[in-house]
């Protein structure tokens, strides 16, 4: 566009370049702007990177002293002992038995919510019931760990005598309570998207509400409410305070929801809590924990994303 | 199969009705059992912890004496490390949003952003706590510092802010960017002037409902190795710090040691003496009233921009 431009005089010509001079400014300014704006979004990247870089690092120090076998299949930990022993699976029988009672929880409950917030509630109820489940979604977790430990806990000893004042029953039914939120939420957006022409057609057929809910509504959810199931466990494997509050935190290799028993996650609560030198063998059993804990939620996701693709449901 | 008489068709109905009516029934128990965990939970630490919530209580530190310990530091140490927190998350949250929504191209590496993103959000909060274990207290140096904490709290709600971000954005229309642009607007000055602006309450909901979770994580902030016994204040800026009659920088009290609330609730509630679980009592109404105040004013925020906006 140069040429076809008449330049007349000196001053005309002053005046093209200052401006092609500001726009070359403008567009260096630009790509700075972008490439910031870039910078802010490999953050998140760096971050996956950091936590994987930490924990493996660390844990390879652990593995050189601990061998691996060891590590999976020792029944006791006893990490800072002098007769020390590292065996993940005490931790790991903790983390799975408090949520397993909090699953038992919170899928029914949640799924049982999502279906009547979707498919019976009429909109005055859900504008309502949905920030209620917001709000009970928000409540920190320490919060509920009191709750485990000052009122459910005495309530449970009321029916069961012999529960003592810290166990895996307790803190798993509060965390089922903290988990139905998140399922609910999730699996209410996913039958809400299914396609009104479905249920009409079922209505049409005679079915009843219920019927249609569960037999029609649901299994074209699948793969929706699956992802809520998965979030779940996530949320359940890697809640700490609750466990730390409610649970006890002696290692304990059990299937019993009514003993005491540390998880993966108290344990390192408990161990942050002391004053370990960094460097030192029991500094790195933390980590070791939380590449476990990592590597546990890690396997739900991938487990969740395969089930999503197979049981998909395009409309 | 023998065809069915009227009777036993009106007996099949009904019982089919009588099947939804009790589905209905359960649904709203089981609604009503999260409310009632909610009113529970706050009255239960209202009942208790009435008689600590005084004055006094908000303005002494922790002591070994329970009727003598009050929140001081923790509510102090919470709010500077939620600065620490906004002041991060939010410009990063923000700039990674309007990257992805309005910069990035269809490739792999913006593939590998948004996975990423949505994977993050499923880490358990502690893994969050070893990463700042290891690289911010140990690897930079920064110590069990406020600093150390109000960054891996904004690592935590970072894909909160961005999600938000992105939702915000995504909901403006494509006309107000080729209206910008056809005026000579640049990409960036579309942004700052229209996209911004226009995404910001969608924006400030994110970052209340992000800042109300991390107000109440306690186990990230415990395994950087926070200490549950702080009795004095970060040095306030330019104020005497008692060694040669030097004075503090501005910027001192992000390297200060700390204490928030929940880790003094955790402290209180794990102590084998019941006098301070009246604190502890005390201590979570305080911090429940917090998150559930920061909660309500982001959902009346969303309602009343569902309200607002029509373009």
């Amino acid at each position: 566009m140069n040429h076809a431009m008449s330049v007349n005089s000196a001053s005309d010509l002053h005046q093209v370049s200052d401006r092609l001079a500001h726009n070359a400014m403008r567009h260096v300014s630009e790509r700075i702007i972008e490439m910031l704006l870039f910078a802010a979004a490999a953050v998140s990247v760096l971050t996956t990177v950091g936590i994987v870089y930490v924990l493996v690092s660390e844990s390879i120090h652990f593995f050189q002293h601990v061998p691996l076998i060891d590590f999976l299949t020792d029944t006791q930990w006893t990490p800072l002992f002098d007769d020390a022993h590292y065996g993940i699976m005490v931790l790991i029988s903790g983390t799975l038995v408090s949520s397993g009672v909090a699953l038992s929880v919170a899928i029914p409950m949640g799924t049982i919510i999502a279906i009547y917030l979707s498919e019976f509630a009429n909109p005055k109820v859900r504008e309502v019931a949905k920030p209620v489940l917001e709000l009970l979604g928000g409540i920190p977790t320490i919060v509920f760990g009191y709750f485990a430990l000052l009122i459910v806990t005495p309530l449970l000893q009321k029916i069961f005598p012999e529960l003592p004042g810290f166990s895996l029953l307790s803190a798993g039914l509060v965390m089922g309570i903290m988990i139905v939120p998140y399922i609910a939420s999730l699996s209410e957006d996913a039958m809400r998207a299914v396609p009104m022409s479905m249920r009409e057609g079922s209505y049409a057929m005679g079915a009843t509400k219920l019927y249609t809910a569960i037999h029609v509504v649901v299994p074209a959810a699948i793969s929706g409410l699956a992802a809520s199931y998965i979030l779940g466990i996530s949320r359940a494997v890697g809640e700490t305070m609750i466990l730390a509050v409610a649970a006890g935190m002696q290692p304990n290799l059990t299937w019993n929801p009514m003993e005491p028993a540390a998880t993966i996650t108290s344990y390192i609560v408990q161990v942050a809590l002391g004053d370990l030198p960094h460097g030192s063998i029991g500094y790195q059993t933390i980590f070791a924990a939380g590449l476990t804990l990592l590597l546990i939620t890690l396997m739900f996701n991938i487990a969740g994303q395969w089930l999503r693709r197979r049981y998909r449901e395009a409309y | 199969m023998q065809p069915m008489t009227t009777e036993q068709i009106r007996v099949l109905i009904a019982r089919g009705k009588l099947k939804d009516t009790l589905f209905q029934g359960l649904g709203i128990i089981c609604l009503s059992i999260g409310l009632l965990v909610i009113f529970l939970l706050v009255g239960d630490m209202l009942m208790r912890g009435l008689d600590r919530l005084n004055i006094e209580f908000f303005t002494e530190f922790a002591s070994r004496r329970a009727s003598q310990s009050g929140i001081l530091s923790a509510w102090v140490g919470t709010l500077l490390v939620m600065l620490v927190t906004a002041a991060a998350a939010v410009p990063l949250g923000v700039a990674a949003g309007i990257y992805l929504e309005e910069y990035a191209k269809r490739n792999w590496i913006t593939d590998i952003i948004e996975i990423n993103i949505t994977n993050l959000a499923a880490v358990p909060s502690i893994v969050y706590g070893l990463l700042a274990l290891g690289i911010f207290v140990y690897t930079f140096g920064f110590g069990q510092s406020i600093l150390s904490a109000g960054l891996t709290l904004a690592l935590l709600i970072l894909p909160i802010v961005i999600v938000a971000t992105r939702e915000a954005i995504r909901s403006i229309p494509a006309m107000i960017r080729e209206g910008s642009m056809a005026v000579g607007a640049t990409r960036w000055q579309t942004c700052r002037y229209h996209i911004i602006p226009y995404a910001m309450p969608g924006i400030l909901t994110g970052v209340i409902i992000g800042l109300a979770r991390a107000i109440g994580e306690t186990a990230p902030i415990i395994t950087i190795g926070a200490l549950t016994f702080i009795a004095f204040l970060p040095p306030a800026p330019f104020s005497a710090t008692g060694v040669d009659g030097a004075s503090a920088g501005l910027f001192d009290w992000v390297m200060s040691p700390f204490t928030v609330m929940p880790i003094q609730i955790f402290n209180w509630t794990s102590r084998p003496d019941p006098a301070f679980e009246v604190n502890a009592a005390a201590a979570g109404f305080v911090l429940m009233g917090m998150v559930l105040t920061m909660n309500a004013i982001a959902i009346y925020l969303r309602y009343r921009m569902r309200k607002n906006i029509k373009w």
